[in-house]
């Protein structure tokens, strides 16, 4: 086995763990690259199915090509797939740049906020139906006590103190000191009444790693990270407002892995283009802490 | 050269050691000395100490960098990530205060080596002792003993050889044994990657590329933890796969294997993966899944292994050594829950042998409980059967962990599978048995009058509807022959009296034991208790054997499928294909054959 195998290895046994202790599951799609692989890696875990609902949180300010790829593979792969919204901060403009709210305020009100209730099942959830290929209000209210996420130990300083399961409490709170302990390969698959657990089955993963493993198993990602001809692509996607492409010319996943390798980005890190991780050096620890990602 | 660069091997090393013994001095000297540092940066923090006139550290380097890594400038440095010629190593963050403990036994037990750092000025402390007894419970078995801060003692290699001599007495006592010593001076780069002229070993970095990667884990016995049984029926899927990772071994279709505890035998049919070409064999570290050539109703947690291997210890009853990490101790008369492998189970503390401080091995023998950052011997005994290794022999399946209140609490390795018993539950029963408050009128004065012994009679099977019927069926007959008979459904006690039965594993056994305690006094008011357990296995049908004694147990098996798919063994079985009154007839005759029914003699 090499190490791609390895880490695909690791990876499905969690979403296995996952699925098997907690009722109530779901997984966070965000559309892009890590979520996308960890979509796949729950294909491969549960032998082309995926049986829990995928959630994605639309901040309505997702680049248009990120929604309708999102709901042509949900379409393709029959996927059980649901989103939810902050639909009183859009109304009420509280968004950046147009809006009256800086960036941080804008991420906690249409990322945190959103989640937390779409998980918590308190705001309105939408579901896609296959029939008519339209979303609708899902009469579903079911909290979700396990959340898969995508998150990686090499993103920033915060993620590299997570735990494959990691507990967060009635208030979404995360305990950076005061983490329960992982043994082997024994996690924390039970959690008391009221609070939740964020499972990061791509937790060893770096960004090398997710595009060598997107090339190997040849898993389609939203073209915004090619270069399509001006010289620039996405490296990481968000919110188009917060978001920059980087200067590259890689038009293809072989050539964004030797990129990653050798070439320009082989030192700097990947969110150096989302302008809300800048704005506070803490930001996205206090962001996480509170429960957003 | 991209292949290479994929295929290219990856360890996991822990540094270990009491606090200031040096283990982020040694961190940064290895980035520096291999090259992993970004450009610059070494020279800047020197820089910077030197302006502001503080003497230079590696570990403000190491704070640099993780800062930097917060801000999202660098990424691989800060994950302390260094290579040598030989493979790529990821240093594991293991804090060295005990307070951290969790936090280092959470890193340590990723490990595949760990460099273990003493001061060679202060020497041996209490947490060079815990770590080392610590990483011998973890089971990193490659682990290096580092003799840092040589300079302090101007390089007397007279200390050195003291600190191996008594350093490696007390790891024989926790049983590790070092693949050596390395007498080093971190902040100089003493023996790190280069060799010193007086010294003739291994340097750290060679003794690190000396580890083997994987020690032979597909040439050891088939061991598959079954994690779940899937029968996805979306796109008319008709697979149903046990899935689970291969811990060690190798597996092949065709291959007998046998499922433990529940001892059912079947073969693989298919092997199974999305997006793959068919495969004929899978080996240790995959992720996989197959068919049987029966369907066995497998349950999640049993342990798989191929029928010409050396069978798992199956048992009640385990020696073990554990280490406890919880706020509240573990002591005896507490429910908790066991995870080993892929099994959960209930588990008490049933003996404690003997409690040591796992920094100075001090035993207390009149310890009742086991503290935090203790560690013990004790016998633990499950509710149900287990199926697991020695720990000597092959630790994956031969450790676990334990948990209290929703938290991993604890973790260790089995030494011994003592015999399968259920001691905890017999001295529940005696003593119930001997505090039980008689009424009046005694058990064999109501049997007389009602003419028929009580009796709980239990129906188990697959088809939940249908032993329902078959219940009611047989409630009805001995009711029309003037019997006190007593259907008991499931479904009356979800809402009563398993009413706030916590939603988790135990439920199942709390159902059951509920269940047992319940028919106990149904039955001591002389009836016939009939009731249903759809998915029972053997260890249920004993719990409730058990908890309804002194009274007697009739069981009922109902199953289209051979009785040996379902592994189970009972006083009758039913083919659910004959009709319903032929049916109820055969457990009237057993219950007449066991005199239970009239022409019994009062
Ligand atoms: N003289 C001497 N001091 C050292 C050596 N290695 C580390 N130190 C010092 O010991 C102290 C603790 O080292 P540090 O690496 O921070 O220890 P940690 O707590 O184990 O990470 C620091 O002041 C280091 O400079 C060494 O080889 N020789």
């Amino acid at each position: 086995m090499d190490k791609l195998d390895q880490l695909e290895a690791k990876s499905v046994y969690i979403l296995r763990e996952a699925y098997r202790d907690f009722r109530s599951l779901c997984m966070l799609w965000s559309i892009g690259k890590d979520s996308t692989v960890l979509l796949w890696l729950a294909r491969r875990a549960f032998f082309g199915h995926v049986p829990f609902p995928l959630v994605h949180i639309d901040t309505h300010f997702k680049i248009p090509e990120m929604i309708s790829y999102r709901d042509n593979l949900a379409r393709e792969w029959q996927l059980d797939m649901i989103y939810g919204e902050n639909a009183q901060a859009l109304a009420e403009g509280e968004t950046f740049p147009a809006g009256k709210v800086d960036r941080l305020t804008c991420c906690r009100n249409l990322k945190r906020d959103a989640l937390k209730h779409t998980l918590a099942g308190d705001w309105p959830r939408y579901r896609l139906d296959h029939t008519s290929g339209q979303y609708q209000l899902d009469p579903s209210r079911e909290p979700y006590s396990g959340v898969i996420v995508g998150a990686r130990a090499d993103e920033e300083g915060s993620r590299s103190k997570e735990r494959y399961f990691s507990p967060r409490d009635q208030a979404n709170e995360w305990d950076v000191g005061d983490q329960p302990p992982e043994l082997w390969n024994q996690f924390k698959t039970d959690f008391a009444p009221g609070t939740h657990v964020r499972i990061h089955p791509l937790l060893d993963w770096t960004e090398l790693n997710v595009w060598e493993y997107i090339e190997r198993e040849r898993i389609p990602v939203v073209p915004l990270y090619f270069d399509q001809g001006k010289g620039q692509r996405y490296r990481s996607l968000g919110c188009w407002p917060c978001t920059q492409p980087v200067a590259s010319t890689a038009r293809s996943v072989a050539e964004i892995v030797a990129e990653l390798r050798s070439g320009k980005f082989a030192r700097v890190a990947e969110r150096a283009g989302r302008a809300q991780d800048k704005e506070d050096g803490g930001g996205l620890e206090t962001l996480r802490r509170e429960g957003y990602m | 050269m991209a292949a290479e660069q994929a295929a290219r091997e990856q360890m996991n090393v822990v540094v270990v050691g009491h606090v200031d013994h040096g283990k982020s001095t040694l961190i940064g000297r290895l980035l520096a000395d291999t090259g992993a540092l970004p450009e610059g940066k070494l020279e800047q923090i020197q820089e910077f100490c030197r302006r502001n006139a503080r003497p230079f550290e590696y570990a403000f380097l190491l704070d640099a960098l993780k800062d930097e890594q917060a801000q999202g400038i660098t990424i691989d440095s800060a994950r302390c990530f260094f290579r040598s010629a030989q493979r790529d190593y990821i240093i594991i963050d293991a804090p060295g205060h005990v307070e951290f403990l969790k936090n280092m036994v959470s890193g340590a037990a990723r490990a595949e080596a760990a460099l273990l750092v003493i001061d060679a000025h202060e020497g041996i402390r209490e947490n060079s002792r815990r770590h080392g007894t610590m990483l011998s419970m973890l089971g990193v078995r490659q682990v290096v003993v580092l003799v840092n801060k040589m300079d302090l003692v101007g390089y007397d290699l007279g200390v050195f050889a003291a600190i191996e001599r008594e350093y490696t007495a007390f790891l024989e006592r926790v049983g590790l044994e070092p693949a050596g010593f390395v007498p080093i001076c971190a902040r100089d780069g003493v023996n790190i990657s280069t060799r010193a002229p007086w010294y003739e070993g291994l340097t750290v970095l060679e003794q690190l590329d000396a580890f083997p990667k994987e020690r032979g884990r597909a040439a050891q016995p088939f061991r598959l933890p079954v994690q779940d049984i899937y029968k996805f029926t979306a796109g008319g899927d008709e697979r149903r796969i046990i899935a689970g990772t291969v811990e060690t071994g190798t597996l092949a279709l065709g291959d007998a294997v046998v499922a433990y505890p529940s001892g059912k035998r079947s073969a693989i049919r298919s092997i199974e993966a999305f997006n793959r070409p068919p495969q004929r064999q899978v080996a240790a570290g995959e992720a996989t899944g197959f068919t049987l050539n029966e369907e066995l109703y497998l349950r999640p947690g049993e342990l798989l292994c191929r029928a010409d291997d050396a069978p798992p210890a199956v048992s009640t009853r385990l020696r073990v050594n554990i280490f406890w990490m919880g706020k509240a101790p573990l002591r005896a008369g507490r429910p908790y829950k066991l995870k080993l492998a892929a099994a959960r189970v209930a588990v008490q503390l049933a003996e404690l042998r003997s409690v040591m401080d796992a920094s100075d091995l001090s035993s207390s023998r009149g310890k009742t409980q086991v503290e935090r950052h203790d560690v013990a011997e004790c016998v633990l005994e499950t509710a149900k059967p287990v199926a697991f290794d020695l720990a000597s022999e092959l630790p994956v399946t031969g450790r676990f962990v334990i948990v209290d209140n929703f938290e991993i609490a604890g973790g260790g390795i089995v030494l011994q599978a003592l015999s399968d018993e259920r001691r905890v539950l017999e001295a529940h029963v005696s003593q119930r048995e001997a505090a039980w408050e008689s009424g009046a009128v005694a058990l064999h004065e109501r049997e007389a009058r009602q003419r028929h012994r009580a009796k709980l009679v239990v129906a188990i099977g697959p088809d939940e509807a249908a032993l329902r019927e078959l219940g009611c069926a047989l409630e009805r007959r001995l009711f029309d022959a003037g019997h006190a008979a007593y259907y008991l459904g499931l479904s009356n006690l979800e809402r009563g009296i398993d009413a706030g039965v916590f939603d988790g594993f135990e439920r199942r056994d709390e159902r059951v034991r509920r269940l047992g305690e319940l028919a106990r006094i149904l039955t001591a008011s002389g009836q016939i208790v009939i009731t249903v357990l759809p998915e029972a296995d053997q260890a249920d049908l004993e719990t409730l054997r058990a908890l309804n004694a002194p009274q007697q147990i009739l069981t009922v098996q109902q199953s289209a499928a051979r009785a040996d798919a379902l592994g189970l063994a009972t006083d009758l079985v039913l083919d659910p294909g004959t009709a319903l009154p032929a049916r109820v007839q055969s457990i009237w005759s057993l219950l007449e054959d066991r005199q239970v029914l009239p022409d019994f003699v009062i």
